[in-house]
Order: structure tokens, then C-alpha cells, then sequence
């Protein structure tokens, strides 16, 4: 969590203040449609956070911050990671109904082996949201169907 | 001392008057006038608040827009507006003099542009 108190303050006062507008707590630094669907990948946690702690040490809010940064007592801004279609939504189902038939899925399921919390994503958390074990924790699952016939 | 001006802007009245299409951009009086100052902001992001801080600690006078209250129509207009001048996505997003547009608080940009 970012060091600054009152900084942090903010930014919750930010996402309750969009949970009582939208009924979810939306990213308070990102602009929301109130239609859940649109919002569904800015809803806090967003699916950007893990990748951003990774690439930048926070999260885009700087809500979320790793240890090192949160050490450092600084933080910065950064760049916007969500697709700039998404932001401004031009009737975003649309594109996504025409591009989902070109688009190969490369998220994964992944499960921690500590606690069985489990997403369907890319990679897996940096650290697990319930138990706090650690990225190697997780494990990918592969799922396979066999039909056998009589 | 800061005076808080609401206005609309190109709106006309009767508009006004039944309360749609009120696009409301907020005005902060200060000393410094040199440069036209806008902002469009988002009233719950961390981010924006630091912007408007900084700007009035430096006591100079600008405008702002809070997308995030908006109504849709003109939420999308806002965010139009953004996208036409090919600003990086993000807010707060600074426009000085119409020309130099800052996205993000960036201190350091913002003050030089402003002359701090």
C-alpha cells in the first residue's frame, strides 16, 4: 500500500466513493462507464495491477505498491496500461465480438498451492490476494477431456 | 484566496435552466494568470488531487473539468476532446495555453510549462 497516509486516504475515499456511484469500487484514477461489463477490468484490484507492480513497482493508482517502492517512501506516476479502446469505449463490445475469433487465448488458470485461491489470467498474481504466498506459489492447470467410448 | 466560480461554457440557457447538457467546468481564481491553465480531472483520483494542490500552492489561476462527474454524452464528448489533441491516456491530462499537453502529475513538466 502506498506510504503516503494521507495520499492513501484519498484514494480510498476515491473507490468508495465509486462503490456507492456504481455499486462496485472502481478504479478511482480511470474513468468508469457505470456499466459493469465495461468496467469489469478496472474494478480494484484491476486485472493491470499485477503486471504494473512488476514493470513499475505500483499499481496505476499507486495504491498498491511493492516493497521496495514503499521503503523508498516515493511514488510516481505511470503509464496507462488499459487499451486506449477500452478508455474510450467505442462501442467496445463490438470490436471485441469481431476480434474474438482472431485472438488466440493466452491467459492460463492458475492455482495457489497454498491456500486453492484460483484466476484465469496470463500470468499468475505476484502474490496470492488471500494467503500472501508468494508468485512461485502458483501452478498452472491443465485441463484436458477425454471421451472414451464404449 | 481562492474563489470558486461555476459556470457552463457554450451552453445555452434554457439548457442551463433544465439542468442537461451542464457541462461544468470549475474555476480557481489565482494571482498567477499568465497562462491559460485547464485540467481535465477525475474527482476521486489521487493523481488529479495532487495537480490541484500543487497548482494552488503556486497560487495560479485555472480551470478544470471532474470527467468522472459527468453525464455520459458529455463524459464521451470530454473524453473526445482528449483523444483529439493525441494526449497519452490518463488523467489529470493539463492543457496550457491550448498548446502543451501534460498528461499525468508530472511536477517537474508542469511547473516548467507555467513558468514556476
Amino acid at each position: 500500500m502506498n506510504p503516503d497516509k494521507k495520499f492513501l486516504n484519498d484514494l480510498f475515499e476515491g473507490l468508495k466513493t465509486n462503490e456507492d456511484r456504481f455499486g462496485y469500487p472502481s478504479c478511482p484514477c480511470r474513468p468508469a462507464t457505470g456499466i459493469f461489463e465495461e468496467d469489469r477490468d478496472i474494478i480494484c484490484p484491476c486485472d493491470y495491477r499485477d503486471q504494473d507492480i512488476i514493470d513499475f513497482g505500483a499499481c496505476y493508482c499507486s495504491l498498491y505498491v511493492d516493497k521496495k517502492t514503499y521503503d523508498s517512501g516515493k511514488t510516481k506516476p505511470i503509464p496507462e496500461r488499459r487499451p486506449p479502446e477500452k478508455i474510450f469505449q467505442e462501442s467496445t463490445t463490438k470490436i471485441m465480438d469481431v476480434n474474438k475469433s482472431d485472438v488466440k487465448e493466452t491467459r492460463k488458470l492458475w492455482y495457489c498451492k497454498q491456500c486453492g485461491y484460483t484466476v484465469f489470467r496470463e500470468d499468475p498474481p505476484y502474490v496470492c490476494p488471500i494467503c500472501r504466498a508468494k508468485k512461485e506459489f502458483f501452478a498452472n492447470v491443465v485441463i484436458s477431456t477425454q471421451v472414451e467410448s464404449n | 484566496m481562492i474563489f470558486i466560480i461555476l459556470y457552463n461554457l457554450g451552453i445555452s440557457k434554457s439548457n442551463l435552466i433544465n439542468g442537461e447538457n451542464l457541462m461544468v467546468i470549475v474555476k480557481v481564481e489565482g494571482e498567477r494568470k499568465s497562462h491559460k491553465v485547464f485540467l481535465y480531472t477525475l474527482s476521486t483520483c489521487g493523481w488529479c488531487k495532487k495537480t490541484k494542490e500543487l497548482l494552488n500552492q503556486s497560487r495560479v489561476e485555472y480551470e478544470y473539468i471532474d470527467v468522472d462527474l459527468l453525464k455520459a454524452d458529455e463524459r464521451k464528448a470530454a473524453l473526445d476532446e482528449i483523444h483529439n489533441r493525441k494526449a497519452p491516456l490518463g488523467f489529470p491530462v493539463i492543457i496550457i495555453d491550448d498548446t502543451v499537453v501534460i498528461t499525468g502529475y508530472v511536477p517537474e513538466k508542469i511547473k516548467e510549462a507555467i513558468g514556476l
